[in-house]
Formats: C-alpha cells, sequence, structure tokens
C-alpha cells in the first residue's frame, strides 16, 4: 500500500518541557497513513520524547498533537488501542514464557483468548519465534528479544507502529531480518514511525525523515530530497600524507562545491566525483589514497548535527 | 494469512472499567503464580508451625500462668496464635509491596510495558492490590488450619479472622507500595524492614498486650495499623471481640483507603512522565 494524503499524526508546535529542560521545543510534522516516517537525531535530540508523546506515555506539555483523529489528552487509552509500541529498551514480562508475553498483552488490550491465541500463534510464525513459543523469555538472543517485543506490539493490530530504535545492539544478520518484516508490515497498510541513528536504516525504510537537533527539527524530507539539499550527488575523500598537509592550504579551493577539512582526510562534496579527482591530479596535490563514493544520509547527518560527540 | 497490521475492520475495544483493567494485572500475577505456588503455600504452613511450636508451645510454657489475667484468661499459645496470624500477613504484604513492585517499575519494567496499552495507573495499583489481597487470603486459610490443629480457635467465629488478616496486610502494602514508587534503588527496603515493618511485629501487641509497654510507646503502637489488625484477628480467633472492633476495623479501612490514594499518585508521578 502506498503512502496516501490522509494524516495520521498531526504535530504543531509540540513541546515537552521536564522542569527548566526542554526536550522537544516546538516541532512540526505530519505523519500520513501508510507511510514509513523516520526521526533521526543525535542521542538527546527529542527522539524518544517525541515518540512517547504520540504513544501518549507522555503528557504533552504544550502545542497541539493529534493522533489517529484523536487528542492524547483526553483519549489516550482510545489512542493506545490503535497503537503498536517496540520502546528503545526490551521491557518484555522476563517471569513470562515466549507465548504467555503475548497473550497476557493481548489481555491488556482486553482481547479476548480466543482471539489472541490464534493471532499469538501467527505472530511468533512470522517474528519466527514459533519453535521458542513455550520457553523463557531471559535466554533468547538479543535480536530474538527484539522480534518478540515487535510481536507483541502487533498483538492488538495496530494501525500505527512507533519503533524507537528497532535494531540498535542487533548483529547484521538479525537487523536484515527485522527490516525485511517491517516493510512487509508497511506493505500491509502499517503505518511506521521510527527512531534510528543508523543512516543506512532510514535510507532502506523510511518514505519520508525529519532530523532532530538539540530538540528542534533542522531538516525534514525524503532520504533523497536531503540528500540533494545538504549534501551532493557524490563525496570524495581524499588521504593527505601528514607532511604534505600543512603546505595544502588553499590548493583544494574550488574544486568541489563544498571542501570539509577532518583530522584524517578532506570530504570533497561533488555533483562528479571522479572529476574532482582528476583536478586534484591536475593540480599535483600529493595524496595517500582517494575514494569516490554516493553521498548518504550520513553525510547529510553530520552535516546537520555536527560532527561533536554527543554524551 | 491475515493482515496484522493496519486492519481497519475491527474497533478495538478499549478495557476502560477499572474493574476489568485490575483484573488483567492480577491475571498477570496469577500467571506468574502458577510456578511458584506450591513453594509460597507450603511456607504459609511452615511459618506458623515453626512458631508455635518454639515460642507457643516451648516459650509458652516457661510463661507462667499467672499472666492469664494480662493476656485475657488464656495460655500463651492461644495468645501468640492469631498474633502470628496478623503479623506474618503483615510481613508478606510489605514484601510483596518492595521488591516485586520495584521490579516492575524499574528493573524489569512491566509497568512501562502495560502502560503503553489502555490499562492506566490505578489499574495496576487496584490489580497488585487484588494481587496482595489474594496472595493474603491463601495465606490465612492455611494459618488457620494449622491453628485449628494446634486447637486454637474457639468458635466458627475464628473465620472472620481471615478477612481482618487481608485487611491487615493491605494496610501495609498500599503505604508500602507508594514508599516504593518514589524509590530509585533497593537500598531503603533494608531499612523499612529493619526500622518499620520488624519493630512493628515485635512491639504491637503480637507477642506480649500493648498494655505492657510504657504508655509514649503504646500510643505510637496504637497508632500502627498492625496493632488494629491484631485486635480484630484475635478478638476473632479467641471469641472474644473487643466491642472497640468497630474502630479498628474503620481505622484500618480507612489507613488503607488513604494510603492507596496516595499510592496512585505516587506512582503516577513515577511511571508517567
Amino acid at each position: 500500500m502506498p503512502p496516501t494524503d490522509e494524516v495520521l499524526v498531526h504535530a504543531r508546535g509540540l513541546t515537552k518541557r521536564f522542569g527548566a529542560f526542554t526536550a522537544v521545543n516546538g516541532v512540526d510534522f505530519d505523519v500520513r497513513t501508510a507511510e514509513a516516517f523516520g526521526f533521526l537525531g543525535p542521542n538527546g535530540a527529542g527522539k524518544t520524547s517525541t515518540m512517547r508523546m504520540i504513544a501518549c506515555s507522555s503528557p504533552v506539555t504544550e502545542g497541539e498533537l493529534t493522533v489517529i483523529g484523536m487528542d492524547p489528552r483526553s483519549q489516550a487509552a482510545q489512542i493506545k488501542a490503535r497503537l503498536g509500541v517496540v520502546p528503545q529498551t526490551d521491557n518484555l514480562d522476563a517471569e513470562l514464557s515466549v507465548e504467555e508475553n503475548l497473550l497476557m498483552y493481548a489481555r491488556y488490550f482486553d482481547l479476548p483468548m480466543s482471539v489472541a491465541r490464534p493471532r499469538a500463534a501467527e505472530l511468533l510464525e512470522f517474528m519466527q519465534l514459533a519453535e521458542r513459543a513455550g520457553d523463557q523469555v531471559e535466554p533468547l538472543s538479543g535480536g530474538m528479544k527484539r522480534r518478540l517485543t515487535i510481536a507483541r506490539a502487533l498483538i492488538n493490530e495496530p494501525e500505527l507502529i512507533i519503533l524507537d530504535e528497532p535494531t540498535t545492539g542487533l548483529d547484521p544478520q538479525a537487523r536484515h531480518l527485522l527490516w525485511e518484516r517491517l516493510y512487509r508490515l508497511k506493505q500491509r497498510g502499517a503505518t511506521l514511525i521510527i527512531t534510528t541513528h543508523y543512516m543506512d536504516e532510514a535510507e532502506q525504510l523510511c518514505d519520508r525523515l525529519v532530523v532532530m537537533d538539540k530538540a528542534l527539527i533542522v531538516a525534514a524530507g525524503t532520504p533523497r530530497e536531503l540528500i540533494e539539499q545538504y549534501a551532493t550527488r557524490e563525496v570524495l575523500e581524499l588521504r593527505v600524507p601528514d607532511a604534505a598537509r600543512a603546505g595544502l592550504n588553499g590548493r583544494l579551493d574550488g574544486l568541489a562545491e563544498r571542501i570539509e577539512e577532518l583530522p584524517d582526510r578532506f570530504l570533497l562534496y561533488a555533483a562528479d566525483g571522479e572529476q574532482a579527482l582528476e583536478g586534484v591530479h591536475a593540480r599535483e596535490i600529493p595524496i595517500e589514497s582517494a575514494l569516490v563514493r554516493r553521498a548518504t544520509l550520513e553525510d547529510v547527518f553530520l552535516r546537520l548535527t555536527g560532527r561533536s560527540l554527543v554524551e | 494469512m491475515a493482515v496484522i497490521a493496519g486492519s481497519r475492520g475491527a474497533t478495538p475495544r478499549v478495557a476502560t472499567s477499572v474493574l476489568a483493567g485490575a483484573a488483567r494485572m492480577l491475571q498477570r500475577n496469577l500467571l506468574v503464580y502458577r510456578r511458584t505456588w506450591r513453594g509460597s503455600l507450603f511456607g504459609s504452613f511452615l511459618t506458623p508451625l515453626l512458631y508455635l511450636t518454639a515460642m507457643g508451645i516451648g516459650l509458652g510454657s516457661l510463661v507462667a500462668s499467672g499472666g492469664s489475667t494480662l493476656l485475657g484468661g488464656v495460655d500463651y499459645l492461644h495468645f501468640l496464635g492469631p498474633g502470628i496470624l496478623a503479623s506474618s500477613c503483615m510481613q508478606t504484604a510489605s514484601f510483596e509491596s518492595t521488591y516485586p513492585i520495584m521490579g516492575k517499575i524499574s528493573w524489569r519494567r512491566n509497568y512501562e510495558a502495560i502502560l503503553a496499552t489502555p490499562m492506566q495507573v490505578h489499574h495496576l495499583l487496584i490489580g497488585e492490590l487484588s494481587w496482595i489481597g489474594f496472595r493474603m487470603t491463601s495465606m490465612a486459610t492455611v494459618f488457620m488450619i494449622v491453628l485449628t490443629v494446634f486447637g486454637i480457635p474457639r468458635s466458627p467465629l475464628a473465620l472472620l479472622a481471615i478477612p481482618a488478616a487481608v485487611i491487615t496486610g493491605l494496610a501495609f502494602a498500599a503505604p508500602i507500595i507508594a514508599f516504593s514508587a518514589t524509590r530509585h534503588n533497593d537500598s531503603g527496603f533494608a531499612a523499612l524492614f529493619r526500622f518499620v515493618v520488624n519493630p512493628l511485629f515485635l512491639f504491637s501487641g503480637t507477642f506480649f498486650p500493648v498494655s505492657q509497654l510504657p504508655d509514649a510507646v503504646e500510643w505510637v503502637a496504637a497508632a500502627t495499623p498492625l496493632y488494629h489488625g491484631v485486635a480484630l484477628v484475635r478478638g476473632a480467633v479467641l471469641d472474644s471481640m473487643p466491642a472497640t472492633w468497630p474502630l479498628h476495623l474503620v481505622y484500618l479501612v480507612v489507613f488503607l483507603g488513604v494510603t492507596a490514594v496516595i499510592a496512585e499518585r505516587l506512582l503516577r508521578r513515577r511511571l508517567v512522565k
């Protein structure tokens, strides 16, 4: 099912404050039905706080928020009945078995056992957990726990699925399996809201995304649009011998639209990386190595949110 | 395979009623209890058995029969039995309101998971109190069987000791859940047991009449729920219900109600940010 024009989540001036600290500072966004919408940003940018407000787990401090046409302030339970929430850290019930986790969660949604049992069996199958149905949760691998958490979030057949860093800490196999399953959910018409700081994940999954930094949305668009707007089509990565570095000053100017100097290399943002490299050779600039690659969301992300470490 | 997400057909139901919500929480705890009930029931047999043998019979034989006027005209075994019932309920209810609640708030974060569904904070609280009430009921029932084996109950009125013991336990559960909701680690719990629960166990009329204490201490003891619980349980078991029983009952019910409201506030403050 392709994304539609129908708006499922609508936010204007959405703000979250904890005492004097502003976690989300007046953000605007619209999530459309049947799209995968991403929140990108460094740690502490306000992604999780935004997600928690959408999930009606955290009261809105200020601003306008509508989720599935309802107001979280007065209709939280009704909204939650139609949401699936995958939190950043798994909070499975360690005292119950894999299957019981799903059945009990169905009960919290007031689903009768006659509905919950076949649905749980189907979801365990879908998430490749059927063989572990009777096992305890604790010995499961990280990837399995994550899949079980997602299966649990699907037990009420949600229209909107909110995933906070769904693949953080998973190995590549587990990540790819999850991506494939999330893609299938989207194909079936579910709307996904995803936070991540993996740019490849955002490019794989998200139809549209916003980049958050310091409690604000600093950019919005499709992955392609963001790359076009904030980066160039290609990037030339140059490594220069340390000795030559000092004498370089200014000699790269004009070879690319934008040049970024890093401690270990130069990044030349250009429409045509090979052409930029030819220019480097023509100017007889000494180089250790050169790599031309396509610009990615990671370039956009680093440009928008800076390279300094967020801790 | 059926559509898993994004289905528009079914209107999801919302568990709006408090009873339904609380029943879910109770159901979850019973599901876990299915694996551990044998051990816990065995403990419920063992505790009164040990106390009544060691203290009721062993120590009791040293307590001169001359003391029986102070004990209300009964021997020490009869005096001790119902006291141990009430205070064991206090201890179990207190324990159930500390580590397991803390675990669900912050270690395993069960409540966070549950609150992502239509369940609400007061559903959780009432569910947990119902669960503790269930534990108290089964424990008090086992206790009554042991007391009966020792020939302690005087009349069928003794059965009223079961609800009295349950209310006593709950009157501790609610304020201690409130306390747990404010804790960020378990270091406060050792202090709670050392400075509150265990002293109450010793000084609230379980082992000797509170009237034996200095007046000031007597008043402190009388302000705690255990004192009132012991009075009711003992009155029921020994068929000697004091004329003041409505006061004891009202005290326990009001104490439970007020602390439950506080517990709900504090849990909400902790869980909904």
